[in-house]
């Protein structure tokens, strides 16, 4: 087991080391730099600019300069924003993106997994049609479509919910089940099937044959053994939640880190866009290596190299 | 004992001969079918993925045909007539500049599909190379090559698609196809790491059977191998993995215009046409209504067709 961690603890932190080495060098290919506005800048503001964020100096040294700030925590300062730090941006908006994210995600397990429940439990019958359906869908459906959707009926034409911002806890509404929409459909399937596998098991049937009820079958022991899946597709979620944010803060007008993304990038903001790049890979490298171990606790069957 | 009085009874009937005529049960009277014709067999019981494949088609023509048989185009602009509802005349209603809604959505169909497919079959072509090459060397090859396999997949590859549009993407000199080399491009580079994975697995598994075996003993060499024999082989997979891609190069493509990177006017793709029937989708929902729909569509179909596939080419599959 400690070797195992060992080993995956290696790969992620190479993992993450080479995601910042593609994308330093990818910033440096892209046309045009942070100064390169719409207004020409005098010859001489543009040197000294260059010289303050180092953008003079040969492209290893920057590299190197810039690995050793990472490694001390330090995401250097906006190049567009005077006077604030990539950290500083990051810290305001995490907290959004990542409260939306956590409801976002809640709503597509839990509706997911009761959906797939039903499905499983009713199979080839209409509520399965209907949950199937509705997965599909989840699916098939852009999530800005949902999007605007939500927002004309439910914020402009029932007036039930604000459509932009996100101040009071009815606010998080929307924007959560636009963003968790896809995540929860696959859930639903993912789920379904799982359950399908499980229910036809011979402990099942022994659970069943010794008199328990049919719920206490299902959610005691059916559903515990059918989550495994899902627990590994937790990964891949948050980065769907997180990728998908960027249309959904658009959108609701949420000020979280997808918003502030699509900014640094119109704005060639070039330590805000590695900053941002780095938080993710990272985040969700350390996300698939804690599946990778919960998985093992969840299913002792699995054997770890 | 009883057996032995059962086994005395043994009349001499069974050792009659068989008449001629009762000999031909053991012969075959259907013709033999390859792969692929009991696979079509199997995929048209299924009326979903035929629906799907009948749409797909049926789209894919009207994207070639569909913008020459119109009395519009594309871009010519008239002001009059900007923001009508759907009408006999303009049957998907006209946008902000009085353009032909239909034929833009026609129009955006074939830059959409265009896209979709170029950057399927690109990410096709590369990911059976790689995958194939890593799966059939094995050992240190294998784990070098799927170790950078891993390092792409484990960021979304939307981030790859997004950072690599802002490098390709010149905002001052817009290039004539309106960004869509671009995006198949980045499309291409980031996604080709599922294919390989498929690829590889595929060809991990059979490269242990006997007539890899039989192949490599009768002289064959390594690249005969993969290209004769281990790829063929894993055609059902690698097909299914192709339809499924083209859906999600269709969002993806959808995404990157959404977000401002992808085609640029006045070239129309279905997700630039979304994003620009947003700003004035309260007053006119029909502009965003049809070109979502088409994608959804488009998506809906292209997922039960692969769905279909799946269960047509590998019954094993099958749940």
């Amino acid at each position: 087991m400690l070797s195992f961690l060992l080993k995956r603890l290696f790969s992620t932190v190479v993992t993450v080391f080479v995601v910042l080495t593609i994308t330093f060098f990818l910033m440096r290919l892209m046309p045009g730099g942070p100064f390169s506005g719409e207004k020409k800048l005098n010859p001489q503001v543009l040197e000294n600019l260059n010289k303050k964020f180092g953008l003079d100096k040969p492209v290893f040294e920057q590299y190197t300069m810039y690995l050793t700030n990472i490694a001390h925590g330090d995401l250097g300062p906006s190049m567009t924003y005077e006077g604030r730090t990539v950290n500083e941006i990051i810290g305001y908006s995490l907290p959004v993106s990542a409260k939306l994210g956590f409801v976002a995600t809640g709503f597509a397990m839990l509706i997911g997994v009761y959906l797939g429940v039903i499905a499983a439990l009713n199979q080839g019958k209409w509520p399965d049609k209907l949950c199937m359906f509705i997965s599909t869908i989840g699916i098939t459906v852009p999530s800005f479509v949902i999007a605007t959707l939500l927002i004309y009926v439910f914020a402009i034409k029932l007036q039930m919910f604000h459509a932009i911002g996100l101040e009071s806890p009815m606010d998080y509404v929307l924007p959560s089940i636009a963003l968790g929409a896809s995540s929860m459909a696959f859930v639903a399937r993912l789920g379904r099937s799982a359950l399908l596998d499980v229910i036809r098991t011979d402990y099942i049937r022994v659970a069943r044959a010794k008199g328990l009820s049919k719920n206490t079958v299902i959610y005691k022991h059916a559903l515990r053994n059918s989550l495994i899946p899902i627990v590994t597709y937790i990964g891949p979620l948050l980065a769907a939640v997180l990728t998908g944010s960027f249309v959904i803060e658009g959108l609701f007008g949420i000020p979280g880190m997808g918003r502030e993304f699509i900014t640094s990038i119109t704005n060639r903001d070039y330590t805000v866009i590695i900053g941002f790049v780095t938080l993710d890979a990272t985040f969700l490298v350390l996300s698939n290596f804690i599946v990778d171990i919960l998985y093992a606790v969840i299913d002792p069957r699995i054997k770890i190299e | 004992m009883e057996t032995n009085t059962e086994l005395m009874k043994i009349d001499s009937e069974l050792f009659e001969r068989i008449p001629d005529d009762k000999k031909k049960t053991d012969e075959i009277v259907r013709p033999s079918e390859t792969y692929l014709q009991d696979a079509w067999r199997r995929l048209k019981q299924n009326k979903l993925a035929m629906g799907g494949l009948v749409f797909v088609i049926l789209i894919t023509i009207l994207a070639i045909v569909g913008p020459m048989l119109s009395k519009y185009n594309y871009y010519s602009q008239n002001f009059r007539i900007a923001n009508q509802n759907p009408s006999g005349l303009h049957w998907f209603g006209t946008d902000k500049f009085g353009r032909d809604q239909f034929v833009r959505i026609l129009y955006g169909a074939r830059i959409s599909l265009t896209i979709a497919y170029v950057a399927s079959i690109l990410n096709l072509v590369v990911g059976i190379l790689y995958g194939s090459v890593a799966g059939y060397a094995g050992g240190i090859v294998d784990n070098l090559m799927m170790r950078v396999v891993d390092v792409i997949w484990s960021v979304p590859s939307m981030i790859y698609v997004i950072l690599l549009m802002v490098i390709l993407s010149k905002p001052n000199h817009p290039s004539a196809d309106g960004g869509m080399l671009n995006i198949i491009i980045a499309m291409a580079i980031s996604f080709w790491v599922v294919m390989a994975r498929i690829v590889r697995s595929q060809i991990m598994a059979l490269k242990e059977q006997e007539f890899v075996l039989a192949a490599k003993v009768s002289g064959a060499s390594s690249m005969r191998i993969i290209l004769k024999h281990l790829i063929p082989n894993s055609m059902g997979p690698i097909i299914v993995t192709m339809t499924m891609s083209v859906p999600s190069a269709i969002f993806t493509e959808a995404f990157l215009s959404f977000i401002g990177l992808g085609i640029s006017a006045p070239q129309a793709s279905w997700g630039s046409l979304a994003s620009e029937a947003l700003e004035g989708y309260q007053l006119y929902p029909y502009q965003l209504f049809f070109p979502a729909m088409a994608i959804c569509l488009t998506i809906l179909a292209f997922n039960f067709l692969g769905d279909g596939l799946r269960d047509a080419l590998d019954p094993k599959m099958r749940k």
